[in-house]
């Protein structure tokens, strides 16, 4: 029931807001996968990050969608706890808790496990319009534990102008969403994440330039 | 077998060079699809999926159009205010913009519903002056409001030209169904709209063709290195010809009045082109978008008809339309 509420939700509210808001302009939208296990790596400026990359996606692939979102931000309130876990699918990440030794992980690990797509935001939080934040690690551990999970690097150009960090009234302006090759798993982490930023600022390179001061 | 009567009534009860008009439209672009699908036979090492690509859009543009144009003035208003919304979008999100301009942002595409009010509203007079005159003046006011001083008059610039290009000369193509019947329309306003993207359409493609087909020497070089004297002058040749022989059939223009449209028509589509090409140059960016397959963004689509529509409608009001 709570499936067919999310896919309407999804088709007939939020992809035309995200095409009104950003235009949506996607280019390598064969690359996207459609069944899991698989990851998606994208650069993190504005909420209209996750409405994006949660409306690109063709309507068969979107049960097995699931943002990683920060437990801290998005279950601290029961009515929007309850709306982030069941309609927009988030698999919670509880950033306050890195480092105590507790495997924040482990709910995106299961999602893995049962075949899902992860959506995650290496640079952990919302940066600056057209920057790219150092990213964390934990997309390397995943991919560790998923090897044969395709890590599919998105660079999202300019969301941080329709809504950035701070704001709360969005203002539509295009946005280009670039699709990347998928990354696999060789062995090493600091390797990957390596490969993943250059794959990312790649990207940036070939979107539309920022007049953004 | 209720529905195609129904259709069969809905077009009968329409002008019949309308539907003329249209089914040439469509004549023409089976006729480019059939030779695109034979290009490949002729020149087995050419690459046309390009040329495919820009015909399949092509398809779905008409058909939008011709929905819009069939079902009356009020669809096509509403089609219009979406295309300068989208074209409005994609211009300010190519220029330099900050993030304290984002209210102003918003305020521009606050002047679409407004415009277009007044062409539903069929208030010429309003119309003509609301934004070439008070969102002229409201821009730097709000600016100022804002305590906007830094790069102030290019800024202010950027949002005239925007606002004069993607919602004013559009606003234009919705009007022209504003025309009342008691006019001597033989196509009725929707042929008026046709004659007006068929020959600016026509143009783009015609100087496209003979550019290919003869292209020597370039015509602006630094603006458009594509662009040659050939093409140039292959497609305004061609439009006048095209508008000198349909345009008696879809508009009341005939005389001095088609044959100042016929000469001028083809080259304000070409200016609308470069220009468009030189803002697109100083931005850094080919395209505008990716909205339609093989043509790139709506404002590269439209770029001709923001200078070909408000010339149409002047000189159609000037020689052949009272209500104006």
């Amino acid at each position: 029931m709570i499936r067919w509420l999310r896919l309407a939700l999804i088709v007939l509210l939020a992809r035309p807001l995200a095409r009104l808001l950003t235009g949506a302009d996607v280019s390598g939208r064969e690359r996207l996968p459609l069944k899991g296990p698989a990851i998606i790596a994208a650069n993190h400026n504005s909420h209209v990050d996750t409405l994006l990359l949660l409306t690109i996606f063709p309507a068969r692939a979107l049960h097995r969608l699931r943002p990683a979102a920060a437990a801290d931000y998005f279950l601290k309130d029961p009515v929007i706890g309850w709306l982030s876990r069941n309609l927009i699918g988030i698999v919670p990440i509880a950033r306050d808790r890195a480092g105590t030794g507790e495997d924040i992980l482990a709910p995106a690990r299961q999602a893995l496990a049962r075949g899902d797509i992860i959506l995650v935001f290496p640079e952990g939080t919302r940066g600056e319009t057209g920057e790219m934040a150092q990213l964390k690690n934990g997309v390397a551990r995943l991919a560790e534990a998923f090897p044969q999970a395709p890590v599919i690097p998105v660079w999202i150009q300019g969301a941080g102008r329709v809504l950035p960090k701070g704001e709360i009234v969005p203002v539509p302006m295009t946005c280009a969403v670039l699709v990347g090759a998928p990354i696999l798993w060789q062995g090493d982490r600091g390797r990957f994440m390596e490969t993943l930023r250059n794959t990312l600022l790649e990207l940036r390179a070939d979107a539309p330039p920022l007049r953004w001061h | 077998m209720d529905i195609i009567v129904a259709i069969r009534d809905f077009l009968a009860g329409q002008p019949a060079p309308l539907i003329l008009g249209l089914g040439g439209v469509l004549a023409f672009l089976s006729l480019a699809a059939l030779l695109s699908a034979a290009l490949p036979l002729l020149r087995p090492s050419g690459d046309f999926r390009e040329l495919q690509l820009r015909l399949s859009s092509w398809w779905v543009m008409i058909a939008v159009l011709a929905g819009a144009l069939l079902l009356g003035w009020q669809a096509t208003v509403l089609l219009f205010a979406a295309i300068s919304f989208i074209a409005l979008r994609e211009f300010l999100s190519l220029a330099p913009t900050r993030r304290e301009d984002r209210l102003i942002i918003l305020a521009a595409y606050l002047s679409i519903p407004v415009s277009y009010a007044f062409v539903a509203l069929d208030i010429y007079g309003i119309f003509l002056v609301i934004i070439p005159v008070y969102a002229f003046l409201l821009t730097p006011f709000l600016m100022a409001c804002f305590g906007q001083t830094r790069g102030y008059l290019s800024t202010v610039a950027m949002f005239h030209w925007a606002l004069m290009t993607c919602v004013y000369n559009l606003g234009y193509v919705a009007f022209l169904m504003r025309v009342p019947a008691t006019e001597p329309l033989p196509a009725g306003p929707s042929g008026l709209v046709l004659l007006l993207l068929l020959a600016t359409g026509f143009n783009d493609v015609a100087q496209y063709v003979w550019g290919k087909a003869l292209g020597r020497r370039r015509i602006m070089p630094t603006v458009s290195p594509n662009k040659t004297w050939e093409g140039f002058l292959g497609g305004w040749l061609s439009t006048s010809l095209l508008i000198w022989l349909v345009g008696p059939l879809l508009s009341p223009l005939s005389g001095w009045g088609l044959g100042v449209v016929a000469a001028t028509l083809p080259l304000a589509g070409f200016a609308g082109d470069v220009t468009m090409s030189a803002i697109k140059r100083d931005i850094g960016v080919k395209d505008t978008s990716h909205l339609i397959p093989g043509h790139g963004g709506l404002l590269d689509r439209v770029d001709s008809l923001t200078f070909t529509a408000p010339l149409f409608f002047h000189l159609l009001a000037f020689f052949a339309v009272d209500h104006f």
